[in-house]
């Protein structure tokens, strides 16, 4: 690394910190606020929009963009692609991460987050989605915890333990894909339950299948996109096999994410000649519809394919941004813009800028826990100690 | 306390009310339900309803609920579509009838007290019960506060106490489950100057709207809202003009809300059988691919040695020994 480059980290670095401070700041006075005044003090969630951004984005989004990690270990693992090996690390923090702070986001959401456990512990409610969801989320978490152990054992220097957290990688690997199945596509399935509401043109009885194939391609782009991210910022991190390992990251998860894209856009099309609603895409919400099909499914399908042929890694990491930015815009839609769509508009729901600011807040403390654990744990490159063992 | 006929259809005394009423039991399984037999519902026949607003009074006085910001007799909060809040369980609302403008009609909106209602069947801590006096109750001690069921009460029905820091709680009207187990009228239907509530047994009173309609064949649509909507309600409604005129939606069908989720749900256990079964197949494959994509390796390197004569055997356990360490 050039000392032009480190120069230009620090910098960067410190602006980062001079953000984060602030962000936080906030961050903590509006959670003083929430749980002070209660949810009335700091959203604009009404009897009409019982689910504004903490569910639309911390929840929908934030579960599928951490899909990265059985996306990656589930490749690697069991579909034996050992040349992405060092993805696995990068990607089962940031699931790990992800989903520690969707739980944290639902302190915020629920009214009384103490009681969380109660649905586990006190009352089954079973005939519920969302308790499918939480039971799943709840033990992925656990499997992510472990998933993720060997690294923070590695760094403390606890063998033993690391090498037991190892041995029960395959098996751990297995779990995460069938929870992760579960959940992702139950998230979707929560929408079932109100075909009244959801604008026809998002409700179809497929909608737990988008929400599971929209979770493998937002794995896929979210370690694309990460990856990106980690060279452009912890490169002085990353050991030889990183390096030389993430063009062909980059490529090889590009491709998948092509044919996954493609494999939605057929599905999607599908799922409006099943429930023939061609007559909405006339309508106002079916331009928006074809924004989000056009734009953000087939477009980054394109890229990401004319990418990988031409082997333009500049094209790839950008496509992976507009995937991103596609899930997330499918969450949003789903969850408001799609939602209460019969209603007049002034009976609808647009964000308080508090909580705006919550998810900011919690995004941050993602990027924080992120810099922390890369800057000091093996993840971005294998621990001298066990630099055969993968 | 008198009750008139026309408030309650079938007319059993206090005594009897109560003991038909046993204990209370979840809605939540998967099988069609048609109700508890025997189970009591409420008619509101919106011909008759006059929007005077005694049935909110009522409703106010019995749940010990807050005071309206403008006084129940202020008639002029009827020229403003409302819907339920937390400090009204009940809202009647003024509706133009296209046919004769210069009439209008009133509709009084609460809980719809489904026979399988969405609300219990989405909630995860099963804080809602059907009970077989017709009413969905809620109990405030285990509810966590997702407002799932908000999202999915196809009557817009829940509200939440957004403004409360430690004990949020959803509200909604309880078929004045409290006061029927104790033999009483529900306070908005004994409160009725119009008699325009009337409560008794669900068939009988569906009978009794049926009879109603064939009678007066043009004072109404022939449609008792409620008798097949989402499943079938606890509450129903006839009325003079189409419903979707008085903000009730006519596209709801008939499915019981518990039956648009069962599908995925059943495909839970699908998926806990068959993805760990695959995957290891899965793996097993690939991890035999590799075993003779190295087998072949040594063999070639074997040969290779072989061929070449060179000092075969350091050779070729340095050679093995480097595919050793590779496997791991
Ligand atoms: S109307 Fe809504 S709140 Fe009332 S029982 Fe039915 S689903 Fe539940
Ligand atoms: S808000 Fe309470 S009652 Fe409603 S679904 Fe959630 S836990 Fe159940
Ligand atoms: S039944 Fe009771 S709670 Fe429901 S609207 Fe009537 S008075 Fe209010």
């Amino acid at each position: 690394m050039t000392e032009e480059t480190i120069a230009e980290n620090k910098s960067f670095f410190n602006l980062f910190n001079i953000c984060a401070g602030i962000v936080v700041v906030i961050g903590l006075y509006i959670t003083y606020l929430r749980f002070t005044g209660g949810l009335a003090a700091v959203t604009n969630l009404s009897d009409n929009n019982p689910w504004g951004i903490w569910i639309s984005f911390d929840l929908l989004c934030g579960v599928a963009l951490a899909a990265g990690g059985y996306v990656t270990s589930a490749a690697v693992y069991l579909f034996g692609m050992k040349k992405y090996h060092s993805a696995v690390r990068p990607a089962v923090l940031t699931g790990f991460l992800g989903y520690s702070l969707v739980v944290l986001a639902l302190q915020y959401d629920v009214g009384r987050p103490w009681r969380l456990p109660y649905p586990l512990v006190v009352q089954q409610g079973t005939t519920s989605v969302l308790f499918e969801v939480g039971l799943c989320v709840a033990i992925y978490l656990t499997v992510l915890f472990v998933e993720f152990s060997p690294a923070a054992l590695e760094w403390l220097g606890l063998k033993k333990a690391r090498n037991l957290a190892v041995k029960l990688t395959i098996l751990l690997t297995i779990f995460g894909v069938v929870l992760s199945t579960m959940h992702q596509s139950s998230l979707g399935s929560l929408f079932l339950i109100a075909p009244s509401k959801l604008h026809p043109l998002w409700y179809s009885p497929y909608i737990p299948i988008y929400f599971f194939v929209t979770s493998i391609i937002a794995g896929l782009s979210m370690v694309i996109f990460e990856s990106t991210l980690s060279h452009r910022f912890f490169a002085y991190k990353m050991d030889e096999t990183h390096l030389k390992e993430a063009n062909g990251i980059t490529l090889g998860f590009g491709k998948a994410a092509a044919y996954v894209l493609a494999g939605y856009f057929a599905i999607k099309v599908m799922g409006i000649s099943a429930g023939n609603n061609w007559h909405y895409l006339k309508t106002g919400y079916g331009t928006w519809y074809l924004v989000e099909l056009i734009g953000f499914v087939a477009l980054p399908a394109l890229l990401y394919a004319i990418g990988v042929r031409e082997k333009n890694l500049i094209l790839i990491k950008w496509t992976s941004v507009l995937a991103i930015l596609g899930i997330i815009l499918n969450r949003f839609n789903v969850c408001l813009v799609a939602f209460n769509w019969q209603l007049p508009s002034s009976e609808r729901y647009f964000p308080h800028w508090m909580e705006i600011g919550i998810s900011v807040f919690i995004v941050m403390i993602g990027l924080i826990l992120y810099r922390f654990i890369a800057t000091r744990m093996p993840i971005l490159y294998a621990h001298p100690d066990y630099k055969d063992a993968h | 306390m008198s009750i008139s006929r026309r408030k309650f259809l079938g007319w059993v005394g206090a005594a009897g009310l109560s003991a038909t009423i046993g204990k209370s039991a979840t809605a939540s399984t998967h099988k069609h339900f048609t109700g508890y037999p025997g189970s009591f519902a409420v008619l509101h026949d919106t011909t008759l309803c006059v929007g005077c607003r005694s049935c909110e009074t009522a409703c106010n006085k019995v749940n010990d609920l807050p005071s309206p910001d403008k006084p129940f007799a202020d008639l002029s909060v009827l020229e403003k579509k409302r819907r339920t809040t937390t400090k009204a369980f009940t809202v009647v609302n003024k509706y133009n009838d296209p046919e004769r403008p210069k009439k209008p009609v009133f509709f009084k909106k609460q809980c719809n007290h489904c026979l399988e209602p969405a609300c219990a069947s989405v909630c995860f801590v099963r804080a809602f019960t059907k009970t077989k006096t017709g009413a969905v109750i809620y109990d405030s001690s285990v509810c966590v506060g997702c407002r799932y069921c908000m999202v999915a009460c196809p009557f817009e029905i829940p509200t939440y106490e957004y403004d409360q820091v430690l004990t949020p709680r959803i509200r909604k009207c309880t078929m004045c489950y409290p006061r029927v187990s104790k033999g009483q009228l529900p306070g908005c239907v004994e409160v009725c100057p119009m008699e325009a509530l009337t409560f008794g047994k669900r068939q009988d009173l569906i009978n009794f709207a049926k009879q109603r309609i064939q009678k007066y064949p043009d004072r109404y649509v022939d449609h008792i809202y409620g008798e097949h909507e989402m499943g079938g309600t606890s509450w129903l409604y006839i009325s003079g003009v189409p419903f979707k005129e008085l903000g009730m939606r006519e596209d709801l069908g008939v499915t019981p809300a518990p039956e648009l989720t069962a599908g995925a749900l059943s495909s839970v256990p699908m998926i806990v059988g068959l993805w760990p079964v695959l995957l290891t197949g899965l793996y097993a494959v690939s991890k035999r691919k590799e075993k003779i994509a190295q087998t072949e390796q040594e063999n070639a390197v074997a040969l290779a040695l072989d061929k070449a004569d060179a000092s075969p055997q350091s050779i070729i356990s340095e050679a093995t020994e480097s595919q050793t360490g590779e496997e791991s």
